[in-house]
């Protein structure tokens, strides 16, 4: 019996939780914003942080693929700039899962926002507290189940995603060779056990964290409601 | 000198708020009109959490908002308390960190509430260790009215803090709302449309109709003013403000005095002396031209008429003063007026039919 590879889940574990810090460090202000906005440009913000959840992930890897290559306008200035090539690297995968996944993250936290309403922002207001200690010490706290499910839908997503990683990320053992690219691997190989023990090992995985965030989720909304 | 001027303009879509007003000291001013009048509006206007475009908002010398030198406090920095219709309490605090939560925010040298009065004041002490959910809504609005009192305000607005409680729970705050009168140095607003809420505890009246401030003065001093506006008043009458004098066992029966003379009442629980005011509605006050000997009624007042305004095409308001310069108001028939020749300084009997304690 030959050893499992566990250097694609590694790969795929980090992508996934550095892509979900990023995510949570700038969805955060943009659900806030979509939350609490009346300007106009609202609808087309939403559209186009909706925008992954229809189009095949081929399509946005191709455009990212474009516009991270060597001669995209992204992938052009930042090599300028004297950054390495983004395509086939691990920062650019975590670009492109960022705006895969983003629909993921800013959605529960727009709803989550706009649930907690205003009401609690005054509140704290004629209680002396300025802007950040508002959003520290009542939105956060009242807003972290909202948290918790942006946070797991958004690594969770970046685990299972394939087409993207295929596009920009190539197949580059270490670097780019996620699990789900691991198991499409072993399958054309036909190395059946191999693919067998990934996943399962992946589906057990997935399955372990939404049954925590769930049963979280369950103890918090409790004691808020 | 005022303790709080005040003078804001906005509009949005039809409503337009105009309002200039000034309060004293201290004491509570009641804000009453209708609904959609705009007092919620000026109380949040007052609060900083609407922003007017064109503003002036002095508290004890302290400019908070004026549009014209560009000044805006925000409401952080605007040194009240505020208690919303629906308490809004945070739900992810228990009671005491609730109270905690403004008191914490104001440095221990400019604290003007201590912790233990205020719990005491408003009996939170069992309520502490409870969690938001577990509270009924009379609790709920203790704990808030303790929160924003825990924040050392210099202004305190309460917007319609009862309107959203049941008659029990409402009967459990009013106490304590009306010895804020006695506690607190410090000005109150009191935003409602519930005139009998509004006598029972204002001091003064704030009275508002479609945006504007049309009357502001003591409740006695707003009361039969002609040029105002306010079928309502009508139905309210007028407020005496007595003293207990006796009590009557064997007819369940209390007697209070004013300068203007004697009233009874249904007997109540409250030591000789106690103040009470007491609320003799227009509508219930008759006028005859001798003294009644032979009535059922018991209150029976003399005075002269001052002033005749008519109220509808049927109806006049008879404004009578009392011997020590208090206003009675009657409300009869123009008929009745025209029967009886009533005319300025000409000596009556107001029978008044029935007197409400309203405190």
């Amino acid at each position: 019996m030959t050893e499992l590879p566990l250097d694609p889940l590694w790969l795929t574990l980090r992508l996934a939780a550095v892509t979900t810090l990023v995510l949570l460090a700038l969805g955060t202000p943009l659900a806030w914003w979509l939350a609490h906005t009346r300007c106009r440009a609202k609808s087309a913000l939403e559209a186009l942080v909706a925008l992954p959840l229809v189009l095949p992930p081929t399509v946005l890897g191709f455009y990212l693929l474009l516009a991270l290559g060597p001669h995209g306008w992204v992938g052009a200035t930042w090599q300028a700039l004297g950054g390495a090539p983004l395509v086939f690297s691990f920062p650019g995968l975590v670009i492109g899962s960022t705006l895969y996944s983003l629909p993921f993250v800013v959605q529960p936290l727009q709803n989550t926002f706009t649930a907690i309403g205003r009401a609690p922002l005054e509140v704290a207001a004629t209680l002396r507290a300025a802007p950040w200690d508002r959003f520290l010490h009542v939105v956060v706290p009242l807003a972290r189940p909202g948290f918790l499910t942006a946070a797991t839908l958004g690594f969770a997503h970046t685990v299972g995603e394939f087409g993207v990683v295929l596009m920009i990320g190539g197949n580059i053992p270490d670097r780019t060779r996620v699990v789900s690219i691991a198991i499409y691997d072993h399958v054309e190989a036909l190395q059946f056990s191999q693919a067998h023990r990934l996943s399962a090992l992946m589906l057990a995985f997935s399955f372990v964290v939404l049954f925590s965030v769930y049963t979280l989720n369950r103890r918090w909304g409790g004691k808020a409601s | 000198m005022s303790a709080v001027q005040g003078e804001f303009h906005l509009a949005r879509g039809n409503f337009r708020l105009a309002a200039r007003f000034t309060l004293p000291a201290r004491g509570i001013t009641c804000v009453f009109g209708p609904s959609g009048c705009g007092k919620t509006t000026l109380l949040r206007c007052v609060a900083g959490l609407e922003r007017a475009p064109e503003a002036m908002l002095k508290v004890h010398e302290q400019v908070w908002q004026d549009t014209r030198e560009g000044v805006f406090l925000p409401t952080h920095r605007r040194e009240l308390g505020y208690v919303f219709q629906e308490a809004r309490l945070f739900s992810h605090l228990n009671v005491e960190r609730n109270l905690r939560f403004g008191w914490a925010r104001v440095a221990q040298q400019m604290q003007r509430m201590r912790w233990e009065e205020v719990v005491e004041w408003m009996s939170l002490g069992p309520l502490l260790a409870r969690r938001i959910t577990d509270l009924s809504g009379g609790e709920k609005q203790r704990v808030a009215i303790g929160r924003a009192l825990l924040a050392s305000p210099r202004l305190l607005l309460l917007d319609e803090p009862l309107a959203a409680l049941d008659a029990g729970a409402k009967a459990e705050i009013l106490p304590y709302l009306e010895r804020l009168h006695t506690t607190l140095a410090i000005p109150v607003i009191y935003v409602t449309h519930a005139i009998d809420e509004a006598l029972r505890i204002a001091d003064y009246l704030l009275l508002m109709e479609a945006g504007a401030v049309v009357a502001q003065g003591t409740i006695s001093e707003l009361i039969g003013r002609q040029d105002l506006p306010l079928a309502y008043l009508d139905e309210i009458g007028t407020v005496i403000d007595a003293q207990v004098a006796e009590h009557d066992a064997d007819f369940h029966l209390s007697y209070c005095d004013f300068s203007g003379g004697r009233l009874s009442v249904n007997r109540m629980d409250a030591a000789l002396g106690c103040p009470v005011r007491l609320l003799l509605r227009a509508r219930d006050v008759s006028l005859s031209l001798v003294h009644p000997a032979q009535t059922s009624i018991l209150n029976i007042l003399e005075g002269r008429v001052s002033e005749l305004l008519p109220r509808g095409a049927a109806q006049v308001l008879v404004k009578l003063e009392l011997p020590g310069g208090i206003s009675l108001l009657a409300r009869i028939t123009g008929k009745s007026a025209h029967k009886l020749g009533l005319r300025p300084g000409l000596q009556v009997y107001a029978q008044v039919k029935s007197v409400s304690l309203v405190r």
